[in-house]
């Protein structure tokens, strides 16, 4: 039981961890229609950011990490202005591959800043721990899910109860109309990348945290966050919650119990479960949990 | 009297299907296959072996660009067809089976689960295929690493997969009196299958198949309309695809006789895509074109990259390596073409032959 209760608040932590990434992926959708593969990308780039102010500068943290939130939501923005804008208008492959090179690009100037090897972030929480009702919790996972659950409510009221929710959610569904009632299509795609790119600064924070630092490898960590976009559907940001959850939780119970019980199944499988859960969900809900199914009449 | 139309002027859907549009354009042709059979007697073998690849990679590209180019479907997961061509044929070497069998097993070995996993992948439009296939990719870098038996593991495995059909060994011309070395013979031997399957590409294209793939990717709603079955073309296009992709994956490993799980990673699937979008989407030349160029620029690269000041050995403190440099490219290369020049290389080609065409009267 206790070894459960220790997977549940690991795999709860992860899975918030996923749901950011997951949330970046589905802003910036949900404006433009692109799905944003350079996501891990702008991890990277945040996480050695806040290396950069925090740990090279010796800055203090949350003023490292305010610096880095705004250098990567610039440095986003800046990628829908130069990239993205000019493609806006041709085929669907050409927005996913143009990220894909993008996410190449963006890896491989960080590595040219900040090297291949592992950076520590400079946090508060480091290896900390807490005892709760007789089980050991890392601070560190407690912190995950507060601050994205409190982030993930701030986006949700974001695309319920604001206008810029509803620009966002008229610009995607029809660009001219939009723009016919005062909503700048530019702006809206604009701002939800920098949004975007902020997320993933925040993401980068919760998983660089502790011991574990900043790598390239860290970019890894969006892909293992599309099967949760997928399990919650693409367009739903509570979607991306249950999703993230759903993965995070698969992901760490599947290292604790299935693992040791089939080691056959290799040392790492737990790493590419989210795939195969996301696999199944296509084959039975293509449309994930959450996702508005698309209505086309053949 | 029978007059000569203008090559350019179509009268007829027959003149649409032609290869070869007029006598230069052959004589074009004719010249570089010439040229193929002098380069390796000239150029040493360390271009020589770079062109090999350069052939490997152009069977990929070419099933690639069937899939993304035609059908109008992005997959990410390219690089683990080849890895299951290059292990079947391992395999099937290792078995005893001669050289066709074991090139052409592989190949349906790939389009087999590539018509397994395509109706999954397939069921949806737009970005699911690229995000399944990336899965697919990853979940076979699993396999490929666990399944020590076969693969090795992360050790890699060596693979004695002989290309010889009776007396005639491609690695060893000399026993019938040629004077070719392994690389020059390899040579010969993977720009015949890349002609051979460039031709068949060519010519799926220019009949009914080619045409529905088209109609898929350009608009699918309106072929499903007029009964172009958008599950059976798509399936189709990732079969045909996959068993490229084998086939190219077959061949390099033969080539190179050894293999490790951590060739066919991401990188080589965005290194196809690179090649593609370089070359030129949609089109047969172009895939060769794309992956000709995209094998040359790491070597021309590595070669100048002495001379370069930010170039080190270690990276970081404002240095780079050679091979952060080259996949920086790689991505800057497809951010550029698709920006600047989405067709590609071979559009550069055509520009000029549109220029010549009225020359010197232009318009």
């Amino acid at each position: 039981m206790t070894d459960f209760l220790h997977f549940l608040i690991a795999g709860l932590s992860l899975g918030a961890v996923y749901a950011l990434v997951a949330l970046g992926f589905v802003v910036i959708f949900r404006a433009t229609g692109v799905i944003n593969f350079a996501q891990g990308s702008l991890v990277v780039l945040g996480a050695f950011l806040v290396h950069q102010f925090a740990v090279k500068l010796g800055w203090p943290f949350p003023v490292a990490v305010l610096l880095a939130l705004a250098i990567t939501a610039g440095v986003a923005a800046l990628i829908e202005r130069l990239v993205m804008r000019p493609l806006v208008g041709q085929p669907l492959f050409a927005s996913i591959l143009v990220t894909l090179g993008l996410a190449f690009v963006l890896d491989q100037a960080s590595a040219a800043i900040w090297g291949y090897d592992v950076q520590l972030i400079g946090d508060p929480w480091g290896v900390e721990t807490l005892s709760l009702g007789g089980i050991t919790v890392k601070e560190l996972d407690l912190w995950a899910i507060v601050i994205a659950g409190l982030v993930l409510g701030g986006f949700f009221l974001l695309f319920r109860r604001s206008t810029l929710g509803v620009a966002m959610r008229a610009a995607a569904s029809d660009p001219e109309a939009a723009l016919a009632h005062g909503i700048s299509p530019r702006t809206v795609h604009a701002i939800s990348w920098a949004l975007a790119g902020a997320l993933a600064v925040i993401a980068a924070v919760l998983i660089a945290a502790g011991p574990k630092g900043v790598d390239l490898t860290l970019g890894l960590i969006a892909f293992r966050a599309f099967p949760a976009m997928i399990l919650g559907g693409m367009d739903s940001t509570e979607g991306a919650v249950a999703g993230g959850l759903i993965i995070g939780l698969t992901e760490v119970m599947t290292a604790g119990y299935l693992t040791p019980a089939a080691p056959w199944l290799g040392g790492n499988f737990h790493v590419v479960m989210p795939y195969l859960l996301m696999i199944v969900i296509l084959v039975v809900r293509p449309y994930g949990l959450f996702g508005t199914a698309e209505v086309r009449r053949v | 009297m029978k007059t000569r139309r203008h090559w350019r002027l179509t009268t007829e859907y027959q003149d649409d299907l032609v290869l070869f549009r007029t006598r230069l354009a052959r004589a074009g042709m004719a010249g570089l296959v010439l040229l193929a059979i002098v380069a390796p007697l000239v150029i040493g073998d360390f271009w020589t072996t770079v062109l090999v690849y350069a052939g490997i990679s152009s069977v990929g590209a070419i099933g690639l660009n069937l899939l993304t180019g035609f059908t109008g479907q992005v997959s990410l997961g390219h690089a683990f067809f080849l890895g299951v061509g290059a292990y079947t044929a391992a395999v099937l070497a290792r078995l005893g089976l001669p050289f066709p069998l074991w090139l052409l097993g592989a190949s349906v070995m790939g389009g087999v689960i590539g018509g397994l996993v395509g109706p999954f992948a397939l069921r949806l439009r737009g970005h699911y295929l690229a995000i399944v296939s990336l899965g697919l990719l990853f979940l076979g870098n699993h396999v490929f690493e666990q399944w020590t038996a076969v693969t090795g593991g992360l050790t890699g495995t060596a693979v004695s997969a002989s290309v010889a059909l009776g007396p005639l060994d491609v690695a060893n011309l000399r026993q019938v009196g040629l004077p070719l070395n392994r690389t020059q013979g390899f040579f010969y031997f993977t720009w015949m299958v890349v002609a051979v399957l460039a031709l068949a590409a060519r010519n799926l294209l220019r009949t009914r198949p080619g045409r529905a793939l088209q109609a898929v990717r350009d608009r699918d709603q309106a072929a499903e309309v007029i009964g172009v079955s958008l599950v059976h073309w798509k399936v189709g296009a990732f079969v045909v695809s996959s068993g490229y992709a084998a086939c190219a994956g077959a061949m390099y490993a033969a080539f190179a006789r050894y293999v490790s799980p951590l060739d066919w990673g991401l990188f080589l699937s965005i290194s196809y895509v690179a090649m593609i979008v370089v070359g030129g989407i949609g089109s047969v030349a172009g895939s060769i074109l794309g992956a000709l160029f995209l094998t040359l620029l790491p070597r021309l690269v590595e070669a100048v990259s002495g001379s370069l000041p930010f170039v080190n050995a270690t990276g970081g403190q404002g240095g780079i390596t050679v091979f952060t440099l080259n996949q920086a490219l790689f991505g800057l290369l497809i951010v550029g073409f698709l920006l600047w020049e989405p067709m590609g290389l071979i559009e550069l080609w055509r520009r000029l032959k549109r220029y010549f065409a009225a020359w010197p009267f232009s318009y």
